[in-house]
């Protein structure tokens, strides 16, 4: 499918330059400052807005230059000197240059007020702390200083080294904003009133970038943001005078939209609907799998502490015969907690391939023949790494149930008790959960879950912290991409603090007349050099 | 006159009080919280407390509460979790919307409900009254979610007559004035728009009109055989009366009192279908804001909100009692 789809790639010619492209994503972006969010619908329109210093290649997660041409990480890997693309400009007309790079980075760090540091998910994520820290959960600044060498060289400084940098630039939160349009519409103005937020109007109406779109307006009651090609755009100008990016949530609308040509782009078509529109003439574009789902065991049980039972739990489940009935075309079972394109991925970790007898005889050794599991999972929603939660859960509950093990079903709503009982207090001894990377390093995956001590799965390993966190550590790229070989051996064969179960491709489905479209496997499309043939 | 006005007006504000306090205890009870639920995939328990905190959510309910009334007295709604932005402005650009709709939709079951029943009761027992009565049936007993799905597979997807969803078309220009789009459009002469949004109207309006239609056809039918069955009905055909006369002046008009009362409550009962029906269609009305509340576990706005609707549900209520009075002169003089 995605082979078939790739062929026809390019070969569309031109389309309509006057053209209105229009795409339907999932839910309503919060804002336009990127800095402030931390979710792929609010994303989705600032990609086309902003350029980051770094990107994602179109179609991969490899890093390749945007609005830096290059960039040199230090060997202590504290400081990284970034040579900016000339030429460029902010989409209201003022330069783009290394005073205005090392203002965004000023601006973060600086952020004041604690509606505005709590907003900044990923800052807080990949530098730590701030300037002045106002929740307890920052931690020391990362972010020492950024200097302007000369208009074209931006050196930024950190305080310590971390692995995650650069790659972590990619991410749309650190797009490189006008600091004049940051001023003038008084940009970290993030107020709280009461229990809630307002933002500034830059975040509301005037974000303004250097990308290949320039925003017009949002309607929020429909959640329908209008952008408009920018003709200054210093790479290859936008292939259609106008984007929309609507808000259409269930995946049977859009589909239907798609189908009444009301839309040209939906974004995570159901998989059981890609058959039904290949073969009414749209084209599915499967991303590379970059995601995870995993069965956590919760080693608050006493019984789950026991290796042997944790062991037992993956040799029972038939994860071959469950992702291939289960999940979409392109799914494939997962050996460890991360994707195999990221650096780090281990090839011979220990593995434990359908084998039913074997668990029986582990349950027995540990004394737990008759074992009786609290098996938690999600309902009203799928993922993209979980189509569907609750098929899922059936066939691994059938086959724990095959080799003695008592289920007991539990069923939460996503965001009425899941995700709370789950992650904060732990009340499960089984459950499913994972999730899509945001960039291409292994911390981002095995750091997230195991890098520390959580309710989710009661692993309290203070060794393996230690391990994941002297990996990210590790200024080496060689060296580094050793020890998260290792990590991920360790995991797998050592503590097994869940099983993983599979990477699965989401979907984004085209009409007929759409060309030109990059699929990414971090959702990161860029739609400016898609055409639409009238 | 105006003082029974004005009294069940303030008779609105403990019911309001008592709502609001249930409200902000129940919403609170349900699992989940904002944090969680505004954090997405990528939360930890850190963040979502760091975050409860700043929104003050790890405090006492009612030193909440406390400070959510006095906001409330100084206008202050508090601004959406899920949008940031100020939840009076959501209703102001949610309220058009869902007034447009719900009134395409009773405009639709009122003008074709009334002549239906009316002539179902003429002709009863007839094959026009029995199918009347069997379209009825199922009218009530279809879900909105199904209807609104089924019609626009046809209409919109297959037979491409109709757009599937919005209220007007992506991208297309418009000059907003009061959010009306269909008022605007006439206001500003922008003709392209108005007929845009009636065609979007049409499809989302039969979805949630036809529980009120069928409602209301079999109201006006009951109600006018109970008429046509009164004495003065009799006398004034003894009479020599003509037919057209008894028709306007003595059986719709005594006819119309209770269907009245039945279009009041079907029009506060337009905000629960509206939910499905503007979910279905993506309409953006007060419905949507209503379930990606719920789902977000947005306070603020669900707070906002269903104080709003229960103050709609008691004006139109009143509205009800009042136009009693003008089709039924005996109310008056009571």
């Amino acid at each position: 499918m995605a082979a078939c789809a790739k062929s026809e790639r390019g070969e569309g010619g031109e389309g309509d330059s006057n053209a209105t492209l229009t795409i339907a994503g999932t839910g309503k972006p919060k804002n336009f400052d990127p800095i402030f969010n931390d979710d792929g619908e609010s994303f989705r329109p600032a990609r086309q807005i902003y350029d980051t210093l770094i990107q994602n290649k179109a179609g991969t997660a490899d890093l390749e230059p945007a609005l830096a041409t290059k960039w040199d990480v230090s060997p202590d890997g504290k400081e990284i000197t970034f040579t900016l693309r000339e030429g460029v400009k902010f989409q209201d007309g003022s330069a783009f240059n290394a005073a205005a790079v090392c203002f965004n980075f000023d601006r973060w760090f600086n952020m004041k007020g604690a509606a505005a540091q709590s907003q900044m998910i990923y800052y807080a994520d990949t530098f730590s702390g701030f300037a002045k820290n106002e929740t307890d959960s920052a931690g020391d600044p990362i972010y020492k200083s950024c200097t302007a060498k000369d208009d074209k060289t931006a050196v930024v400084a950190l305080n310590k080294f971390r692995g995650a940098l650069p790659a972590a630039l990619t991410l749309t939160a650190f797009s490189i904003s006008s600091p004049d349009a940051l001023k003038k519409y008084d940009a970290d103005k993030v107020t709280q009133s009461g229990d809630s937020f307002t933002y500034s109007s830059y975040a509301t109406e005037h974000p303004t970038g250097t990308g290949p779109y320039k925003f017009e307006k949002y309607d929020a009651a429909s959640g329908t943001t209008t952008l408009v090609r920018n003709d200054d755009y210093w790479g290859e100008k936008a292939k259609t005078a106008k984007l929309v990016i609507r808000t259409i949530e269930t995946e049977t609308a859009r589909k239907q939209e798609l189908e009444a040509g009301s839309v040209d782009i939906i974004d995570f078509p159901a998989a059981q609907d890609w058959k039904g529109l290949e073969s009414k003439g749209m084209k599915v574009e499967v991303r590379p799998a970059f995601n995870i789902l995993y069965l956590g065991m919760n080693e608050k049980n006493p019984k789950l502490k026991d290796l042997r039972v944790r062991q037992a739990i993956a040799y029972a489940i038939n994860r071959d015969q469950l992702v291939k009935t289960k999940f979409p075309e392109g799914a494939e079972v997962a050996k460890e907690f991360m994707p195999s394109t990221l650096s780090g991925y281990a090839d011979d970790v220990t593995q434990y391939n359908y084998d039913p007898a074997k668990a029986k005889s582990l349950l027995a050794a540990a004394g737990a023949s008759n074992l009786t599991l609290k098996f938690y999972y999600p309902t009203e929603v799928t993922r993209p790494y979980m189509p569907d939660p609750k098929a899922i859960f059936t066939s691994i509950a059938a086959d724990l149930t095959a080799v003695g093990i008592k289920i007991t079903p539990v069923a939460r709503p996503w965001n009425g008790g899941y995700k709370d009982d789950i992650q904060q207090a732990g009340k499960q001894d089984l459950h499913l959960l994972g999730w899509t990377g945001d960039y291409n390093d292994a911390y981002n995956f095995v750091g997230t879950f195991f890098g520390r001590e959580k309710p989710e799965f009661g692993f309290t390993d203070k060794t393996a912290f230690a391990q994941i966190a002297a990996a990210d550590a590790e200024p080496d790229a060689d060296k580094r991409k050793a020890d998260y070989e290792q990590v991920n051996k360790d995991l797998v064969g050592k503590y097994l603090p869940a099983v993983p179960i599979s990477h699965s491709p989401p979907a984004i489905a085209t009409a007929g007349n759409i060309d030109g479209l990059v699929a990414s496997p971090l959702t990161d499309e860029r739609f400016f050099t898609v055409t639409k043939k009238s | 006159m105006l003082r029974y006005v004005v009294r069940r007006l303030l008779g609105v504000i403990p019911t309001l009080f008592v709502l609001s306090f249930l409200l902000y205890v129940w919403l609170r009870s349900l699992p989940g919280g904002p944090a969680t639920a505004l954090l997405g995939d990528k939360a930890t328990p850190e963040k979502i407390a760091a975050l409860n905190k700043t929104l003050g959510l790890d405090q006492p309910l009612w030193v909440q509460y406390g400070k959510f009334v006095g906001r409330v007295f100084t206008g202050d709604f508090g601004s959406s979790l899920a949008s940031s932005r100020p939840v009076i402005s959501e209703l102001a650009d949610a309220l058009p919307a869902t007034i447009e709709l719900s009134a395409a939709a009773l405009l639709f079951a009122i003008v074709l409900g009334i002549p239906l029943g009316y002539l179902s009761a003429k002709r009863r027992g007839g094959y026009f009254d029995n199918s009347t009565v069997i379209a009825t049936l199922v009218g009530v007993a279809v879900p909105v979610f199904f209807l609104g799905y089924v019609l626009k597979q046809w209409f919109a997807v297959d037979l491409g007559w109709l757009p599937p969803s919005g209220r007007i078309t992506a991208g297309m220009d418009q000059t907003k004035i009061t959010g009306f789009l269909i008022l605007d459009g006439i206001m500003t002469r922008e003709w392209d728009v108005v007929w845009d949004a009636i065609r979007h109207l049409i499809l989302p309006a039969i979805t949630l009109g036809t529980i009120p239609l069928a409602v209301i056809v079999r109201i006006t039918r009951a109600s006018v055989l109970d008429v046509l069955n009164e004495d003065y009905v009799r006398t004034a055909e003894a009479k020599g009366l003509r037919a057209r006369t008894i028709r306007s002046r003595h059986v719709l008009r005594n006819a119309l009192l209770p269907v009245s009362t039945t279009i009041g409550l079907q029009a506060g009962l337009l905000l629960a279908g509206a939910v499905l029906t503007e979910k279905v269609f993506v309409w953006g009305g007060i419905g949507s804001l209503l379930a990606e509340g719920i789902e977000k576990r947005d306070y603020p706005r669900l707070q906002a909100l269903i104080l709003v609707a229960a103050l709609t549900y008691v004006l139109v209520n009143l509205l009800v009692d009042l136009s009693y009075a003008l089709i039924d002169p005996r109310v008056r003089v009571r």
